[in-house]
């Protein structure tokens, strides 16, 4: 699905080199989950990838089903199958969320050559997976995360990945801001789009989360490179040793 | 002296090319506008009041040649109304409704000679007069005394239907000045549209008197012509639990001052005037308020947004004047620019003066650039560049458009400004 060589990346702006050969990859319908200590280039990683400027990449690849990502515009990768749950989604204020959503899934399916959706129809499908994660309908009708709370506007996140279906979801740290209750709808509607066609990478510093979204590999990355694999196992290892002794093992 | 010499020249040598309607029920109050306009000659370079805006083109004897948008594309089609229209300045009888509607009497300023309407005598060119101090707005004086024609409306009842001001510019020379009187009666209400562009260059006075309790609606959308040189005044007077809404859309122009001044008299009644202006290169748009409080617990307010590419310039003016004894009034002012890149330009200058000590005023003006963090949320989530530039420009105009209560109307408003983003996009 994903396969990331080498990736080199640096600030634009700066000479501050945050990415320092990231390798991954991921196969179609697994889960990775990348852990590692704050300021390590998770967030870096997941922008990098959907496109978000300011960043120079200096060296690698990532690609997603055969196309090289890093030459497409951000739009044109959603389309592709990308989507990035943010770590901290962005208030829009004036721009509906129900407007926001319909413009989203119309663009993708018209730059996939699909019939846009009717007004009804994409009401009656955004309802019911409004519904599933208890976004109720007054949310809808505010502008895009706008007076949301922190969790209210990570459900958000997860209800434009239902609609927009992606192959490829990353999620930032998804988990953070949830309460016990919140993070069982989110994992349920992330396990509810699990199959063999969608893969997922879900940054977080929680084992709870992997607990709820059961990984298949879990990565560890410092300093701007993953510097061990393993199974869920390892996420265990974190939550009760912390970092300290993985990145010892390595220097 | 030479300042108020020169600007005595300007005028003489304006006047010299226009006539003035003799006699009839306004010629008291063309004596007196011209008495005033005497007094203080067009405007200078060097008035306060034209700091940001060069009146040159205001002033010169003709107007500069302006493109005649040969297909105005009608806006409010949806709504039913009683259409008017305007050719250059001409009212065009052929091309109008029948003036007949119940509750409301409209007659021309070109033919209320005959007829005996003593509101319009008492209307025509006060509210301007009063609007004189204590700041000297020229053109209007000038709208008084020369206009020929114009629409002397007065509403007594509910209105069934808008009344939509339709203007039409055929040459590409014209020079319009129109003045109209709109005296809403007490309780009454009334929608008026007033769409397009009259002229090469055009003066347009409109002087809104609305006694207790009645309501007054006014939209805007002035024409896209990028040649036209337009200056309007609206000048309105607020009686007792009375309302005034109006709103302006602005597309092009290489020169625009629109100007509303807004008295409250009576207490307890609400005035707000809103703006949105989208300027593309030669574009020169100023929005000058100036809002009285002289009554208990009114409620004011001024949104006034614009969005600025490839050189454009924004003016903005707005002025609070609170005076001792209006207690409890409520102001809000806000002025913003959104730059789409470095070349252009926002001047503001919101003002505030009050003599009274239990109010709540506020005000606020800001430029800046199109937010980067929501324009990659957008793109991230599939919606391409230019979709996203237009949801969010749509965005930052959005509180001024939602100053218009028509739900329609308002509507039509956004799908205006959407289709100029489209033709706009790119360099
Ligand atoms: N635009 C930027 N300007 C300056 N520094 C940046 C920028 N983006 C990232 N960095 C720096 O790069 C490093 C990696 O940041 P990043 O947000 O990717 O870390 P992270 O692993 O997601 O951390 P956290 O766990 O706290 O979310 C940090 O030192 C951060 O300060
Ligand atoms: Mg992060």
């Amino acid at each position: 699905m994903l396969e990331i060589n080498n990736l080199h990346v640096k600030l634009e702006e700066e000479d501050k080199v945050i990415l320092k050969g990231v390798n991954l990859k991921i196969g179609a319908g697994e889960v990775h989950a990348i852990m590692g200590p704050n300021g390590s280039g998770k967030s870096t990683l997941s922008y990098v990838l959907s496109g978000k400027g300011g960043y120079e990449v200096t060296d690698g690849s990532a690609i997603l089903e055969g196309a090289e990502l890093l030459d497409m515009e951000p739009e044109d990768r959603a389309a592709a199958g990308l989507f990035l749950a943010f770590q901290y989604p962005v208030e829009i204020p004036g721009v509906g969320n129900m407007t926001f959503l319909r413009t989203a899934v119309n663009a993708q399916r018209k730059a996939r050559g699909e019939d846009e959706l009717s007004a009804a129809d994409f009401l009656k499908i955004v309802r019911a997976k409004a519904k599933a994660l208890k976004i109720d309908a007054e949310m809808m009708k505010r502008p895009v995360n706008v007076g949301f709370s922190g969790g209210e506007k990570k459900r958000n996140e997860i209800l434009q990945m239902a609609m927009l279906e992606p192959k490829m979801c990353i999620l930032d740290e998804t988990d953070s801001g949830l309460d016990v209750d919140a993070m069982k709808l989110v994992s349920e509607g992330v396990n509810a789009l699990r199959d063999a066609g969608r893969s997922f990478l879900v940054i977080t510093h929680y084992q709870r989360l992997l607990d709820h979204i059961k990984p298949d590999f879990v990565h560890i990355m410092a300093d701007g490179r993953i510097i061990k694999t393993g199974g869920p196992e390892l996420a265990l290892e974190v939550e009760n040793n912390g970092y300290a002794d993985i990145l010892a093992e390595v220097v | 002296m030479a300042q108020l010499q020169a600007k005595q020249d300007a005028l003489t040598a304006r006047l010299a090319g226009l006539t003035a309607p003799k006699g009839g029920f306004s010629h008291d109050a063309r004596q007196a506008a011209f008495a005033r306009l005497a007094q203080m000659g067009l405007p200078g370079r060097r008035d306060e009041y034209w700091r940001y805006t060069d009146p040159a083109m205001l002033n010169a004897v003709a107007p500069l040649e302006a493109d005649t948008l040969r297909v105005e594309v009608p806006i409010f089609e949806g709504k039913d109304k009683l259409r008017l229209v305007f050719e250059d300045g001409v009212f065009d009888a052929a091309a109008s409704d029948d003036m007949a509607m119940a509750g409301i009497e409209i007659s021309l300023l070109s033919q209320a000679d005959a007829q005996d309407l003593h509101w319009a005598k008492a209307l025509y060119g006060t509210l301007e007069a009063a609007g004189q101090t204590p700041v000297a707005r020229p053109f209007a004086s000038l709208n008084t005394a020369v206009a020929h024609e114009g629409l002397l409306i007065r509403v007594t009842g509910k209105a069934p239907r808008p009344i939509h001001i339709s203007y039409r510019q055929k040459s590409s020379t014209s020079d319009a000045i129109l003045h109209h009187c709109i005296k809403v009666e007490a309780g009454a209400d009334l929608t008026v549209l007033e769409t397009g562009i009259s002229g090469a260059r055009s003066n347009v006075v409109m002087e809104a008197d609305i006694a207790a309790g009645g309501k007054l609606h006014h939209i805007r959308p002035q024409g896209r012509s990028h040649g036209k040189q337009l200056v309007t005044h609206i000048f309105a007077r607020l009686a007792a639990e009375s309302l005034f809404k109006s709103f302006t859309l602005s597309m092009n122009g290489r020169m625009t001052r629109n100007e509303a001044v807004i008295e409250f008299t009576g207490d307890d009644a609400q005035a707000h005037v809103a703006g949105a202006a989208v300027g593309d290169g030669a574009f020169h748009h100023d929005d000058t308020v100036f809002i009285t409080h002289d009554a208990l617990r009114c409620e004011s307010r001024q949104v006034f947004k614009k969005v600025l590419k490839n050189g454009a310039v924004g003016v903005f003016q707005g002025k609070i004047l609170v005076k001792a004894g209006a207690q409890k009034t409520d102001g809000y002012q806000i002025s913003q620019a959104l730059m789409l890149d470095d070349d252009s330009q926002f001047l503001a200058k919101p003002e505030l003066e009050i003599y009274a000590d239990d109010v709540v005023c506020s005000h606020g003006s800001t430029s800046g650039a199109i937010d980067e963090a929501a324009l990659f949320y957008l793109r991230s989530r599939g919606v391409p560049m230019r979709t996203a530039q237009s949801l969010l420009v749509l965005a930052f105009l959005a509180e001024a458009i939602a100053e218009i209560e028509d739900q329609d109307l308002a509507e039509d408003i956004r799908a205006r400004m959407e289709d100029w983003l489209s033709r706009h996009q790119g360099k």
